[in-house]
């Protein structure tokens, strides 16, 4: 288990400069993660073009772990519909909780830059807070911890 | 024991490398590196001795206390009371029924507030508490105000992470039914002067609650020259095992208070029509004790003994010391909390590493420190922090471990700043 693994250059890099970094003032969706154990704390805001993501952001405080996810995640969501974007929820939740499945990383895109998380118990929770907070937007859930 | 011998050198400052020997865990590795335990606020670790006084009662003399008129039975009662006498000592009270085992600080302080605070205390009533309290401090207050309808008061703290004197004392009112602060701050390390807080309470005739989780591992502590009415702190923090505390009380004020749990041990006759409680301190002691931690818990106190309050004081200082000057050379290192007067504790956050990204390098280094709120939210609050890195230190650290600290932090940088 390397460090490296972990901090990928993927991940060094959307933490330093996460993209989607902003608020949509006129928002379709909303929702707020926070996990207290680091006190990591986001807002997902989301956009809606029928059943579309038409845009998608996030703003707080977190480790290099939870923005770089959520950083990832607003790429990778942007412009998929509601159903794909639970498909991806779906697929991250497998790939960072679950050794005994086999998950086509390279399907995931940057995504998978996420996979070396899976290896570091304590900070599972850091990487799926974004996911877990799109997920209550999307069910128009205003609130979400991941304790 | 003659530990004393070994482990003070003929300067009589403490030999480190003599007692890092007496800590087992401190030979193990992380992650194939030696481990540097700076997590001691959180924890502390154990000395072969307190490992051993249990492993040795449970082979050789377990059995039920107050109970049995065996031979088991009595040496485990002449044990774990043998072990009060310890803490009395320890911490001067006037008499073992003013010594009551429990799981720990969290359980003392919530003792006093349900057997204390909930039979008298009313709407109107006021506790005063500070703004750096850890949440055991904080919580059972909330609970009892919410059950009596009495009223939380916090005193304010100062940017250097000092409760605000002044402030204080124009809070304490003719409704001001408790003082309840910290004696040191287990997020900051500032010790409070508390001297001071409990004369101004005391003068209005208010009683004072310390909450020693943080003071008890590291200085002398004397409750009747501090003059405090509560006192509580826990084994697991200063060497001793993990679920069991002291609560220290002032005889008259645990007298006129009911007991807060009923069952055996805590009665002297039952029927059903009437049951007659037992006296101080098992008025407060239901059901059986923890009487291996008790006897671990009289250990340790053997042990920090035999090393001298005054001697692990000085050398925790000058570990302190020497951390500011070191930490203060890492690029980006805020501190956060710099009284004056300070526990051998330094909490911090490095510009663009998040303290859980820190704890989680430095953990590939060998290095554990505590990230994270600290169960202290207020306090992260006034600052403005989501959580701080903390390092903090016990008397078998070293200069080389901070030198290992300093190093991992460079690292932390390197790859994330």
């Amino acid at each position: 288990m390397d460090l490296k693994d972990l901090y990928r250059d993927v991940i060094v890099d959307h933490n330093r400069h996460p993209r989607n970094f902003r608020e949509i003032p006129d928002a379709d969706r909303r929702a707020d993660g926070f996990n207290p154990l680091c006190g990591d704390k986001l807002t997902v805001f989301v956009k809606l073009d029928g059943d579309r993501i038409s845009d998608v952001s996030f703003n707080g405080s977190g480790c290099a772990i939870s923005v770089a996810s959520a950083s990832l995640l607003t790429e990778s969501v942007m412009g998929k519909t509601i159903a794909e974007a639970e498909g991806l929820f779906s697929q991250m939740h497998q790939l960072l909780t679950r050794d005994d499945v086999d998950i086509d990383v390279s399907s995931l895109g940057k995504l998978g830059a996420l996979s070396g998380v899976r290896e570091f118990p304590a900070r599972v929770k850091c990487a799926s807070l974004c996911w877990h907070t799109l997920d209550a937007a999307l069910h128009q859930q205003d609130q979400v911890s991941t304790e | 024991m003659n530990a004393v011998h070994v482990l003070v050198s003929d300067s009589g400052a403490l030999d480190v490398d003599a007692i890092r020997r007496d800590f087992p865990v401190l030979e193990r590795k992380v992650r194939g590196l030696p481990l540097s335990y700076l997590d001691n606020a959180a924890s502390s670790q154990r000395p072969r001795a307190v490992i051993d006084a249990m492993s040795h009662y449970y082979e050789n003399s377990h059995a039920n206390v107050h109970r049995g008129v065996h031979t088991l039975s009595q040496e485990a009662t002449d044990l774990f009371e043998g072990a009060r006498e310890k803490v009395r000592r320890f911490v001067n009270a006037r008499s073992t029924r003013e010594v009551i085992f429990v799981r720990g600080t969290t359980e003392a302080i919530n003792l006093v507030a349900q057997s204390y605070g909930r039979p008298t205390f009313g709407p109107g009533d006021e506790i005063l508490v500070s703004w750096l309290e850890h949440h055991a401090n904080i919580v059972p207050w909330q609970m009892l105000c919410q059950q009596t309808g009495a009223t939380l008061k916090v005193a304010p703290i100062t940017q250097s992470g000092e409760v605000d004197f002044d402030a204080f004392a124009a809070l304490l009112s003719p409704r001001t039914r408790l003082v309840a602060l910290a004696h040191v701050s287990n997020a900051l390390g500032t010790v409070i002067p508390v001297h001071r807080f409990i004369a101004a309470a005391r003068a209005r005739g208010v009683p004072v609650l310390l909450d020693g989780a943080q003071a008890v591992p590291h200085m002398k502590v004397d409750v009747q020259e501090l003059d405090c009415d509560f006192y509580a702190f826990s084994g697991h923090k200063m060497c001793g095992p993990t679920g069991i505390g002291v609560l220290y009380g002032r005889e008259s004020l645990l007298n006129a208070m009911p007991p807060w749990q009923g069952g055996g041990d805590m009665i002297l006759a039952v029927s059903f029509e009437k049951t007659v409680y037992n006296g101080l301190p098992y008025k407060f002691e239901a059901g059986t004790p923890d009487i291996a931690g008790a006897i671990g818990l009289g250990a340790a106190i053997d042990y920090l003994e035999s090393l001298g309050m005054e001697r692990i004081a000085a050398a925790e200082h000058a570990l302190l010391v020497y951390a500011n000057e070191r930490l203060a050379t890492v690029p980006g290192l805020r501190f956060v909390g710099t009284a004056p007067e300070k526990a051998a504790v330094v909490s911090f956050t490095i510009d663009k590493v998040h303290p859980h990204d820190l704890g989680t390098i430095l953990d590939h280094e060998g290095v554990a420190i505590r990230t994270g709120h600290h169960c202290a939210m207020p306090v992260m609050e006034f600052y403005g922090l989501p959580a701080t890195a903390r390092a903090s230190f016990a008397f078998y650290n070293t200069r080389a471990e901070i030198d290992r600290l300093v190093e991992a932090l460079h690292t932390a940088r390197e790859m994330l700043g």
